[in-house]
């Protein structure tokens, strides 16, 4: 257990009137036994340009995320008007320009690939931003903690307001903070189902009612998991449920540019009092300020390690001493492991952004990118697909000739429906007859859609002499001249 | 817990062990994670809950089998309903293929994208449960078994006679209007010699232009064949599907085409018998069973109907 605190973040004087925080690294792993129960992190309220950079983009994010939903994007009256649609009952994915169809996932593949890279990329070039600003546990945790102190107020009280036994005054606090994390957590599932469904039809249904099981099960889903993740167990996610920081150690290196204590500047750390001499001492005036501003609850001091997302907060809160106090900022800063041995060798530290790993990271961006977008833009509108029957493998009818059945699938991908016609070569005497289709074999398939036929090959007697006759089926658009070809093969049995 | 300070601790660890020793060798008492102990009690507590409302308790008296819980949960119940729901959801659609085969016959079905599919759907079902065992998953059939892809009918492919065929089986006493004709065993029950039997299997192969050997009794064959097998065969062979007598000059044999296989049919006078399926399917599974056979390509008339390409197919 913690020490018993009379009076919070009151230890003292650390230099020139700033105040010595009594605040502790409750989540450092030193700290830390392995049974112990979670102790409470109470991070206080920084300003400085990392705080209002995490503010610009958590507004940013969030507003994408709550109203992308409702952005229109005109693809004709057959199809869904929704920019971003997950459309499960119809299986397609639509983004702005892009519509993918099932057999297509392998775009979200390249996606996925392509977003490992940037983070690959990002990390060791930055270190933990994606953790620091952008991952979702970190956005939503800071907006929780936002509405914490809007209710509770700053660290300290908090801290009296735990400490304090049940009141009017910390019941309506408590109860107001949690009420608005429910309500932001149910705005969170219910944007997140907005993605699956139309967002303006669905937002009526689901007030009145009529919304599908599965959009009720997911908003209460995302609901619960944004409450308790945000709210409750904040920090313990990134320790102990991601893998994402057991990963990052391989992808940062010593030029990486991480949150980083300057210990060669800082050390050794201790009180200062007004007027008393910089010489022989480091600008650490061990005010624990970084340590009170963690939402992580660790000591930055204590260097690189497994619990730091590297959001910078505590580069705000130590520049903010450090101009009190009157020294240069950038105590804490982002810093590479090289610096450090560069300064405290005398040299002049400098950044290498071009290593051979960031090379050879651009390099594979910029070809799963290249690839990605060649297979965007010619992407067929027409797909054909021939299966032959094998059961039986082929029919000899009356007169000898042999027949073979095939399952074409068509599918038209434009957004409108389409007439094809159907040829099939292979050998002079086949016959080709679609079942279903009369005359001429057409095949009409609607919009958006895929079509299955029956098509029955014939070759007569004469003709089936070889075991194995090779056949191409091409389908054509008369209108556009666009065509797409299948191969197959007509068993006769013969040999 | 009081004893908590009695009990030993681990030198090593410095841990307090649980004070159970096996041949000198003690457990640490170490605490269990938070989070596992809060899901074991919520465990219980679901386990409580579920049982409330759930069937849980087997073999408790008076409650007839078991505890039916206050929801009255039964899957065999939920499953009767979902069979009833989907029923009732392919009933529109049987009816309207029933409608459409009745009034329009079956050719009109080509017509309709969705009734087609539809019946196909249904009929591959229905077959595949039903038919498959003895004509194969794709309706290719075995030795004895028909081939119902190809053009060659012995009791008629037209809609209407398969679906009679279906309805009432072959050879299938159970049912009064089953298709029934016998060819006798000619060997098996000495109607005709040896010598006779292997004359008029050659004189058989040379209707459908099989090569028999040189010295074959083809004069003897062919009496033979007037006086015993013209009746049902007709005299140039062709069959007459009225009595279900195969075509015999064309290159698709039921019980094969080789010179062995011809002759032991003679001896033997196949019998093959199918199950009559009126009373053990629903009429319109029944219909949608005779459309999918006659559509697998082989049915009368269906390749007049799709194309004139194609014409000769039938």
């Amino acid at each position: 257990m913690n020490l018993i605190h009379t009076r919070p973040d009151a230890g003292g004087d650390a230099a020139d009137g700033v105040a010595r925080l009594d605040a502790q690294a409750v989540n450092a792993a030193s700290q830390r036994d392995l049974y112990q129960k979670r102790q409470q992190i109470y991070p206080k309220l920084v300003h400085g340009k990392f705080r209002l950079a995490k503010w610009v983009f958590l507004v940013l994010s969030l507003g994408v995320y709550y109203l992308l939903p409702f952005v229109r994007w005109d693809r004709g009256p057959d199809a869904p008007s929704q920019a971003v649609l997950i459309d499960f009952p119809n299986t397609r994915f639509y983004f702005f320009f892009i519509e993918i169809w099932p057999q297509e996932v392998y775009y979200i593949t390249g996606l996925l690939i392509l977003a490992a890279l940037v983070l690959f990329l990002v990390t060791a070039l930055f270190g933990r931003v994606w953790c620091g600003y952008a991952c979702p546990q970190t956005v939503w945790t800071d907006l929780f903690i936002a509405v914490e102190r809007l209710f509770e107020g700053d660290r300290n009280k908090r801290i009296l307001l735990d400490r304090a036994p049940m009141s009017f005054n910390k019941a309506w606090r408590k109860g107001g903070k949690h009420a608005v994390w429910v309500l932001i957590a149910a705005a969170t599932g219910g944007a997140w189902i907005l993605y699956f469904h139309d967002a303006f039809d669905l937002l009526r249904d689901f007030f009145t009612g009529q919304a599908p099981m599965t959009a009720y099960v997911f908003c209460g889903v995302l609901t619960f998991t944004t409450y308790s993740l945000a709210g409750l167990m904040r920090e313990q996610v990134c320790t102990y449920m991601c893998p994402w920081p057991r990963i990052q150690a391989a992808l940062t290196d010593r030029e990486s540019l991480n949150v980083t204590y300057r210990t060669d500047r800082g050390e050794p750390r201790g009180r200062h009092k007004n007027g008393e001499s910089w010489e022989g001492r480091g600008d650490c005036i061990d005010c624990k300020a970084c340590v009170a501003a963690c939402p992580m609850g660790i000591d930055i001091r204590d260097g690189a390690q497994l619990e730091c997302i590297g959001c910078a907060l505590c580069i705000d809160a130590c520049d903010d001493i450090m101009d009190k106090i009157s020294r240069p900022r950038g105590l804490i800063a982002y810093d590479t492991d090289d610096n450090i041995t560069r300064r405290s060798l005398g040299e002049k530290p400098r950044f290498s952004f071009i290593r051979p790993r960031i090379v050879l990271y651009v390099v594979l961006i910029a070809g799963v990118c290249a690839l990605m977008m060649t297979g965007l833009t010619t992407r067929a509108q027409l797909g054909l697909h021939a299966d032959r029957d094998r059961s039986p493998n082929f029919v000899v009818l009356s007169n000898g000739a042999v027949r073979n059945t095939y399952t074409i699938n068509v599918q038209n991908k434009a957004h409108e429906t389409r007439a094809l016609r159907l040829d099939v070569t292979g050998d002079p005497a086949l016959q080709v007859q679609v079942l279903g289709g009369r005359g001429e074999p057409v095949l009409e398939v609607g919009p958006d859609r895929t079509r299955l036929f029956q098509v029955f090959l014939t070759v007569p007697a004469q003709a089936a002499s070889r075991h194995s006759i090779p056949v191409v089926f091409t389908i054509t658009d008369p209108l556009t001249g666009e065509t797409a070809t299948a191969e197959s093969f007509l068993v006769t049995g013969a040999g | 817990m009081a004893d908590h300070d009695k009990m030993p601790v681990d030198e090593l660890t410095g841990i307090e062990t649980t004070g159970h020793e096996w041949d000198g060798i003690t457990e640490l008492d170490n605490p269990l994670p938070r989070w596992w102990l809060w899901i074991f009690y919520a465990s219980i507590v679901w386990s409580i809950i579920y049982m409330i409302f759930m069937p849980a308790w087997p073999a408790l008296p008076g409650f007839d089998g078991h505890t039916r819980g206050l929801r009255n949960h039964s899957e065999r119940a939920n499953v009767a309903v979902a069979m009833s729901e989907l029923e009732a959801r392919r009933g529109p659609m049987f009816a309207e293929l029933q409608r459409v085969v009745d009034e329009q016959g079956v050719r009109a079905v080509l017509d309709d994208g969705d009734l087609l599919n539809f019946t196909l759907a249904a009929g591959r079902s229905a077959f595949g449960d039903n038919c498959a065992t003895c004509h194969g998953a794709g309706g290719g059939g075995f030795i004895g078994y028909p081939n119902l892809r190809d053009d060659d009918w012995i009791w008629g492919g037209s809609y209407d006679a398969i679906r009679q065929t279906i309805a009432g089986g072959i050879r299938w006493d159970a049912h009064p209007e089953t298709r029934f004709s016998q060819m006798p065993a000619f060997g098996r029950d000495e109607l005709l010699t040896r010598d006779e039997i292997s004359a008029v299997t050659d004189y058989v192969m040379t209707l459908s232009s099989l090569t028999v050997s040189a010295d074959a009794d083809l004069v003897l064959g062919a009496s033979v064949f007037e006086t015993q097998c013209a009746t049902c065969h007709m005299a140039d062979g062709r069959g007459d599907i009225t009595q279900g007598a195969p075509n015999l000059t064309n290159n698709i044999w039921l019980y094969g085409g080789s010179r062995e296989q011809i002759q032991a049919s003679i001896y033997r006078g196949p019998y093959g018998a199918m199950p009559s399926w009126e009373n053990r399917l629903p009429e319109p599974v029944i219909t949608a069973l005779a459309a999918y056979v006659y559509l697998l390509g082989g049915g009368e008339t269906l390749a007049q109907a799709s194309g004139p390409e194609t014409g000769e197919a039938g």
